[in-house]
């Protein structure tokens, strides 16, 4: 929301300038028209000089749908403010609008009286029926409940580089950036960061780099000059825990968090994959860091993705491998098979919305189910979610440490909304990570291959190089202690205790739930995963208001942490949101019998603020 | 039998015994696996390596069992998969000595797949293929490799799809050693393991193997003692490629195709035959070689193709150190603040 605080100084031309907290702007055009990228560098610049930021990009799942069409479009929303913010924003205050169809697919979202600034040039009989528009909206009253601005940013944009030497082609590709451009003059946001980035970007090519350039000059310039705009506004910097910050989207976190967690193992990192979407950046991510060894394994499918994992972890890397929901479908057997041989393994499920293909660019936490069961016999394994894009970084080294610890394998459960969306990340301080140990079986005298640590039930990770430690293993049932094969009836019933028996006592290294709210009492809003930030600001907005709610969010998603049941046992009534038909729900209530109420919603997005806050409304009043 | 360093860093002399395990072994009595069991241990020791930094990888079938029998490290899988774990292994660790041991349904069926990708792949390992031409272990069903017709318990009417030729599959898929043996010829079967094992890169060894259960004398007609010689071909690089008990058989190039000729009839002579190349780059010969069936045909044994080719696992290192040469090793906090960054006060 837009809220305004302050009216106070007069810009250098000759328009006001209005404080805001916060403003949510959404970039939305043909997949060509460069949204993401406009996005991106908004969001780079917003972070730069000190708001919080959190974006979401909304990526058509065709690469080139054709131009101009409604499947074509894309979007990237940023939300950025002088407070601590959790999520994108639920709507844009600002909608950009680079044609017909991306007016027509995004105006919904836009609230009345929002600012909507349209690229007037691209309204032509053409676009207009792409859009399936009868008449253009520009002229026959229908957006009479926004602030429109008709920007003829084609125009403008081709009449600033005239002189480019550039193809009216390339010419328009800059528009993006003439769009940008306004934008940073609208929000009182500084040119250096893009400038400087379209310097590396096109430095090889100086006029396609002159006209990036350009182009953005002139669309901030025409802000600055024209008379269109009466206002212009400023986001002042967010209070933010002081330190060192990067903008950093959740498959970038994880992927660092994997490679930290090879560091601080002082192990090989090994990641075996077949692209998926939304989960491929993690692979392209970890392929650039050769330079920290790792090996990155493309495999010719999901299976051999896995199998390699478990091949290198048996031979003491850090086996790990990632997907999304179809492929994690496709590695059920292998994981079955990683419980049974009790190697550390990490599979990471960048969950979307299912079943079956889906949609693949969509969000959704719907493989819950498939994660905790999605195997043959009682097949049991540690699962985590992390709550925020920057969360992926802690949550995927926590992954590694309750792997090799416990030898067992370990499900990272991210979904698209983490893994696209971005937010600031406080860089945390390697040398305050505490170090994981792999502690490698080596004593000939006392290795059985299934004996097991007292404590933690881990078994010896005995590997191939290690003199008189030759073992075998395998997905057949293994007699207990010694590993050999074994069909006795009393040596099964056994092994399955001790196999469920060691993935409950992680519980031991999980902490307690903390809430934020009141301890007792009331409504608890309870959530795991990419929820936490929607959960957070609909029950502060609610606290604010005087409603006695208290918000809890958990990370650890098997074993629970330990204090989870009590804890919902203190209020009057829970809620769970969850973007399912609720999964999470069943299992609480089976596992603590306690009536948890749902709030779900399966539309390939997150919840938005308004409707988590509608829910406590509804129950609490 | 050879000496080799051990990580206490005494010689120990190994023998085909160190390569025994303790586990009792359970294939059926007379089936060809032991056969190929033993030639595998006695070969062992000739390695010159040491046990522990031999791992024997299986997938699901009979042949699969073979890990629990070598006292090595070893690790039976799920069905089809060995040559992903393997790939795994390899690539990450590349001084091991990786061996895979499958079977027809093993590797052909259910993980057709990965057999093509680790072949182009050209990954270091010995990929040992026990193919009887059924399913054993589920007790006689038709597998990709039984014959057109085949009568089974699931197939009661003969089977109506067309088998697989593994070594075709294998140069195909671009291999770059492939070779065939016979569970009853221990000469044979070391010479190809041997081999397969000096060869760098994916070597693919077919061994014809009896399942006496369930197809009991699939091979004998051209692999039984008193027939072999004139009915197999023994192939030997640089050699021409004659055969016969009498020595007086050959093999021609005729047009496109491979026919038999006796040598001394209408004027042939040895220097008419095709003389083995197993380095030839171009794979046609090779494929020929391989779809050559009894009774149209000698079967060919031996090593059929060895070629050259940069292996998986040591460009991937190679890129590796390349790049760390290039741009120094990585630094975690340079990651970590890779694009814009800003500070809070």
């Amino acid at each position: 929301m837009a809220t305004v605080t302050t009216k106070d100084t007069v810009s250098p031309g000759h328009q006001e300038i209005l404080e805001l907290e916060r403003v949510t702007i959404r970039f939305a055009g043909d997949s060509g028209d460069g949204m993401q990228l406009a996005g991106t560098q908004f969001t780079k610049t917003s972070a730069v000089i000190g708001n919080d930021i959190s974006t979401f990009p909304d990526i058509p799942a065709e690469i080139r749908a054709p131009q101009g069409s409604l499947p074509g479009v894309s979007g990237f929303q940023v939300s950025f403010s002088s407070q601590d913010i959790f999520t994108p924003g639920d709507q844009p205050d600002v909608l950009v609008a680079m044609n017909p169809a991306a007016l027509k697919t995004n105006l919904g979202d836009l609230p009345r009286g929002g600012l909507l600034i349209v690229n007037e040039d691209e309204f032509n009989e053409t676009n207009l029926k792409k859009a399936a528009y009868a008449s253009n909206p520009l002229e026959d009253g229908s957006l009479q409940a926004y602030r429109v601005y008709r920007v003829p940013i084609s125009v403008l944009n081709s009449g600033a580089l005239k002189d480019s030497g550039l193809t009216p082609v390339q010419v328009d590709r800059c528009k993006n950036m003439f769009a940008l451009g306004l934008m940073f003059w609208m929000y009182s946001r500084p040119l250096e960061t893009t400038l400087h980035w379209i310097d590396e970007k096109f430095g090889k090519n100086p006029a396609v780099c002159e006209a990036n350039k350009a182009a953005l000059k002139s669309g901030y310039h025409f802000g600055e000059t024209t008379e269109m705009f009466a206002t212009h506004y400023h986001v002042p910097k967010a209070k933010l825990k002081p330190g060192l910050y990067r903008n950093i989207t959740g498959n970038e976190a994880t992927a660092l968090g994997f490679i930290t967690a090879s560091k601080l193992a002082g192990r090989q990192l090994f990641y075996g994959s077949y692209p998926i979407t939304p989960a491929s950046d993690v692979l392209h991510e970890l392929s650039r860091f050769k330079r920290f060894g790792v090996k990155t394994f493309q495999a010719e499918d999901e299976i051999a993705a896995i199998g390699a994992a478990i091949g290198a972890s048996f031979g003491g890397s850090l086996g790990l491998t990632g997907t999304s929901g179809p492929g994690l479908a496709l590695k059920s057997e292998a994981i079955g098979l990683a419980v049974m041989v009790e190697l550390p393994l990490v599979i990471m499920d960048v969950q979307r919305a299912g079943p079956s293909t889906g949609m693949p660019t969509k969000t959704e936490q719907a493989d819950l189910l498939q994660a905790m069961f999605g195997r043959n016999g009682e097949s049991p394994v540690a699962i985590v979610a992390p709550a925020t894009a920057s969360d992926c970084f802690s949550m995927a080294v926590e992954a590694w440490r309750i792997a090799i610890k416990y030898r067992t394998p370990v499900i990272f459960l991210s979904d698209a909304y983490l893994g696209m969306g971005s937010e600031p990340w406080l860089v945390p301080d390697i040398s305050s990570l505490p170090k994981i140990e792999p502690n490698f079986a080596s004593d000939p005298a006392t290795f059985k291959p299934y004996a097991r640590d007292p404590k933690t039930l881990a078994r010896p990770w005995a590997i191939p190089g290690t003199p008189d430690l030759e073992h075998r293993i395998g997905g057949l049932e293994k007699s207990d202690i010694t590993g050999n094969v074994s069909y006795d009836p009393a040596n099964h019933d056994k092994m399955v205790h001790l196999r469920a028996e060691k993935i409950e006592r992680i519980t031991q290294d999980i902490p307690d739930v903390v809430v934020d709210g009141d301890q007792s009492g009331g409504l608890l809003v309870l959530g795991w995963g990419s929820t936490y930030g929607v959960i957070t600001t609909a029950v502060q907005r609610a606290r604010a208001q005087g409603k006695k709610v208290s918000a809890a969010h958990f990370r650890h998603l098997n074993p629970l942490p330990p204090n989870l049941g009590e804890l919902m046992r203190r209020y009057d009534r829970v809620l769970m949101p969850e973007i399912n038909l609720g999964q999470m729900r069943m299992l609480l209530r089976a596992k603590f019998l306690v009536d948890i109420e749902g709030l779900n919603k399966v539309s390939g997005r997150p919840f938005t603020i308004a409707e988590v806050e509608r829910k406590i409304a509804e129950m609490i009043g | 039998m050879v000496t080799a360093e051990r990580g206490s860093g005494q010689i120990q002399v190994l023998t085909r015994k160190d390569f025994v395990t303790d586990q009792e072994v359970r294939w059926c009595p007379g089936c060809g696996d032991y056969a190929i069991l033993a030639q595998t241990q006695k070969m062992m020791p000739e390695l010159g390596i040491p046990r522990e930094n031999i791992v024997f990888i299986s997938g699901i079938g009979c042949s699969s069992r073979l890990p629990y029998y070598m006292n090595t490290y070893g690790f039976h899988s799920i069905h089809g998969r060995a040559p992903t774990i393997a790939s795994g292994l390899k690539a990450s660790r590349p001084e091991l000595s990786v061996w895979v041991v499958t079977g027809d349904g093993d590797a052909l069926s259910i993980g057709g797949n990965h057999i093509l990708h680790v072949l182009r792949r050209n990954v270091d390992l010995q990929i040992i293929l026990h193919n009887n031409e059924i399913y054993g272990l589920t007790k006689g069903q038709y597998s990709p490799t039984s014959e057109l017709g085949k009568r089974t318990k699931s197939s009661p009417y003969g089977t109506i799809d067309a088998p697989l030729h593994p070594l075709s599959v294998a140069i195909g898929a671009e291999a770059t050693f492939v070779a065939r043996a016979i569970d009853a010829d221990a000469q044979l079967m070391q010479h190809c393991l041997q081999r397969a094992y000096e060869h760098r890169g994916a070597a693919f060894v077919e061994v014809y193997q009896n399942c006496n259960i369930f197809n009991d004398g699939a091979f004998r007609d051209f692999t039984a003692k008193e027939v072999r010689a004139d009915r197999t071909i023994t192939l030997e690089h640089g050699k021409p490629m004659i055969f016969g008990k009498e020595k007086d058989k050959g093999l021609r190039f005729s047009g496109m195709h491979i026919e038999v000729v006796e040598i001394g009839k209408d004027g042939i002579t040895e220097g008419d035959l095709l003389v083995h190349d197993e380095a030839r780059p171009d794979p046609a010969i090779a494929f020929l070689l391989s779809r050559m069936e009894w009774p149209e045909y000698p079967v060919p044994m031996g090593v059929f193709r060895a070629v050259q080719r940069p292996t998986y696992d040591a460009l991937m290192t190679k890129q590796i150190e390349d790049v760390i040469k290039a741009e120094g090793e990585g630094e975690l906090r340079e990651i970590f603040l890779e694009g814009d960054t800003w500070t809070v006060e």
